[in-house]
């Protein structure tokens, strides 16, 4: 029974298992780039990702004035508009995750390397002014307006006690990242848009079959994300192959000593790093809305979960090994879940990286951002 | 302002209690025994810390009673982070599935005592140990020869592994999970039952302490110094002849055991369990308790444990946003205080003394 069923849905399942396997690899991306980097398992990028869909929303909704989804009527565009929203809701979530990859890693990593600076203070410094706020008002406004007198003087005093040039312990950049990973996710949902519900975003794409491959009808969506997956990888690997800031990238993570002997501008180099890994996830979240349509505040802790696993199956470090490995997790998992049962389907994930991990250590592809790594 | 400034308070309340920790290691025997003694019998007293006056004000836990507080939940995390920094703070093995050793401790008590069989608690105890020690072997046999980041997914994924197979299979409960588990006996006046949890908190307190002095005597050992040489650099343990791989298994395992451990006194104390008990966010938990703390030093887990059990609960004012408050003391706690609020001690300082009779001068005056 589950044989023919795995027989008759199986161009289908490959064709939703390689558009699910992009977003994911769009999203290990991040994670690689700042692993091959930092070493750093960047706990927070599924945040990153998620405040991306938020972004998306938000874009759609309040500033291009689109109406949320209802039962059956859905705000279709076509043509040249089409083209229009698509794009403002992809730069919207690439800026915006950009923005707050940026940001977390001047906040939340760079002062544990021992190279805290302003930037970093002052959004260290209104959060916690935001804190405190909290005991004293009720209001988000209010609480706004004394996080922003208050950031100053904390500001000011949080540079005084940054510890320069002490390198942190590993352990501690791990937990930093969770502690972010979970204030961005209560963030979300406490002042975000939606509060803890799930929402829709606004579908303005009708999902039309394009053509038929072995008799399934394949879906525009699909296609659209499969293909910019295929575009923005293409784009970073150019970026980090050809560029002269891609080669401080690459030097970077084969040897960060020497790298900063030969002149390389680290602290910038990395800060590039978290850029390129937010735009990444950013346009994996445009796209995730595109194909689901819908969104929460926790929706970047699984995703982020199985990109991480989908970065360490193609071998984490390798660029090319995220966009393997979120491919073959993709389709493992659509495969897995028509043959044992959809509720074994994070359970498949992880038994293939358990497998995986045996056979070949170091992932597919093998670790390689910088080539010459141990 | 003020948050800052608790901050500082509480990082130099930590080092207070190191110095005075090194003021008592000069005490003679006596001495520091009378104050153990203290020490010990004002924790046992603990439940009735919000009767007095100040401290009273400090510790309550608005909204919920304080002493199921302890034993819901101070406990437990204590006991796991004691188990955890073995693994973490002393090996030096990034576990992000701990959780998954306690859900197969509170499963198996669940199991024998309930779903399948009828045992007593103090019979299933010792099997759920043994269990998710064994559990710690499994998991480690293969993954140990891995480099340590592989380790962290790996054991991540482990922990759901666990939690997806408790919520599927009809054996364990599925989802609805698995009630009327048994509670520890009754001991003379020590009524174990649902209407009070003063004897549930005794008894994990004591076997916290005893916990507490295994693993003192563990970290002293031959196996504690090899623990320190991997965490070190493995390499140079390897080439010194430290059996990595054996020892490594041998943290897991422990680890393990006390995470399983954990989970028993939680299933007796609860009685019911479904798989919902166990998200990963749990584990993340247990080792933001450790580090938080300061990973390596188990005084440092201790307090870590009780105070990412307690903090959520005391500051209940806050209502939803206590999660964000929590994650953002996380960012600034590491940010000012990278190696934990009471950080492992390194001791150099015993080493030079050691030295001195011969090059003790030379080494004065360098410094």
């Amino acid at each position: 029974m589950r044989d023919w069923l795995i027989y008759r849905t199986f161009w289908d399942l490959t064709v939703t298992g390689v558009a699910l396997g992009s977003i994911y690899a769009l999203v290990a991306l991040g994670y690689t780039l700042v692993y091959g980097v930092l070493r750093l398992i960047n706990f927070a990028h599924s945040e990153i990702f998620m405040i991306g869909t938020f972004a998306s929303l938000i874009t759609a909704t309040n500033v291009l004035g689109l109406p949320m989804l209802e039962a059956g009527e859905y705000p279709y565009r076509t043509g040249f508009q089409l083209v229009l929203i698509l794009l403002a809701c992809l730069l919207g979530s690439m800026v915006l995750s950009g923005a707050g990859a940026v940001a977390l890693e001047r906040a939340a990593y760079r002062p544990l390397r021992g190279s805290g600076d302003q930037f970093g203070a002052v959004v260290l410094a209104f959060v916690s002014a935001f804190v405190v706020g909290l005991i004293f008002f009720d209001t988000p406004k209010s609480n706004l307006i004394f996080g922003i007198i208050g950031t100053g003087p904390i500001a000011w005093m949080y540079l005084n006690i940054f510890r320069r040039g002490r390198q942190a312990p590993r352990l501690a950049f791990l937990i930093s990242a969770i502690g972010a990973s979970t204030a961005i996710t209560e963030a979300v949902a406490i002042w975000g848009p939606r509060d803890r519900e799930q929402y829709q975003t606004p579908r303005v794409l009708e999902k039309k079959t394009l053509f038929k491959l072995f008799g399934t009808d394949i879906r525009i969506d699909y296609v659209i994300v499969i293909i910019g997956a295929l575009l923005m990888m293409t784009a970073l690997l150019l970026f980090v192959n050809r560029t002269r800031l891609g080669r401080g990238v690459r030097a970077v993570a084969q040897d960060v000593e020497t790298a900063k002997i030969l002149g390389v501008n680290v602290d910038f180099v990395i800060l590039i790093t978290f850029l390129l890994g937010g735009v990444m996830a950013g346009g994996a979240a445009m796209m995730f809305t595109l194909v689901y349509d819908q969104s929460k505040f926790n929706i970047g802790f699984l995703l982020g979960v199985k990109s991480f696993t989908a970065a360490v199956l193609g071998g984490i470090g390798n660029l090319k090994g995220a966009l393997l490995g979120g491919i073959v997790l993709g389709l493992a998992e659509n495969y897995g879940s028509a043959l044992f049962g959809g509720q074994w389907k994070d359970v498949i994930a992880f038994v293939l990286l358990l497998v995986v991990l045996m056979f070949r250590p170091t992932g597919l592809l093998g670790e390689s951002l910088a080539k010459a790594r141990v | 302002m003020s948050l800052s400034e608790s901050l500082k308070s509480v990082t130099s309340g930590a080092r207070s209690v190191s110095r005075l920790g090194e003021a008592l290691g000069n005490q003679s025997r006596s001495v520091r025994w009378s104050f153990g003694a203290i020490c010990v019998l004002a924790l046992y007293l603990l439940p009735w810390w919000p009767n007095v006056p100040v401290l009273g004000w400090i510790v309550e836990t608005p909204g919920t009673s304080f002493p199921s507080v302890l034993t819901d939940q101070v406990v437990i995390f204590v006991l796991v982070a004691l188990g955890l920094n073995v693994v973490v703070g002393l090996a030096g093995l990034l576990d992000l599935g701990y959780v998954g050793f306690y859900a197969v401790g509170a499963y198996t008590v669940a199991i024998l005592s309930s779903q399948h069989a009828n045992l007593p608690w103090l019979v299933c105890m010792p099997i759920a140990v043994l269990v998710s020690m064994l559990a710690g072997v499994i998991l480690g046999t293969p993954t140990l020869r891995l480099r340590g980041d592989y380790l962290a997914i790996v054991t991540l994924g482990f922990g759901e592994i666990i939690r997806i197979t408790a919520n599927n299979m009809h054996w364990l409960g599925d989802s609805r999970g698995i009630s009327n588990i048994a509670t520890p006996p009754s001991i003379g006046p020590l009524k174990f039952g649902v209407l009070d949890a003063k004897p549930y908190f005794f008894l994990g307190l004591t076997i916290i302490l005893i916990v507490i002095f295994l693993l003192r005597r563990l970290e002293n050992s031959r196996v504690g110094r090899s623990w320190n040489a991997i965490r070190e650099d493995e390499d140079a343990a390897e080439l010194m002849g430290v059996d990595t791989f054996k020892f490594k298994l041998w943290a897991f395992a422990i680890g393990a055991a006390i995470g399983g451990l954990a989970g028993s006194l939680y299933a007796g104390k609860v009685q019911f369990i479904n798989p919902s008990n166990f998200p990963l966010q749990l584990s993340i938990l247990f080792l933001a308790a450790v580090v938080l703390g300061g990973a390596g030093n188990m005084w440092g887990a201790i307090v870590g444990g009780a105070l990412v059990a307690w903090m959520p609960e005391r500051f209940r004012g806050f209502a939803d946003k206590r999660v964000f408050v929590f994650g953002v003391a996380l960012v600034l706690v590491m940010v000012f205080r990278p190696q934990g609020l009471i950080p492992r001690k390194i001791r150099k300082e015993r080493w030079l003394e050691s030295w001195k009779p011969s090059t003790g001068t030379a080494l004065r005056d360098k410094e």
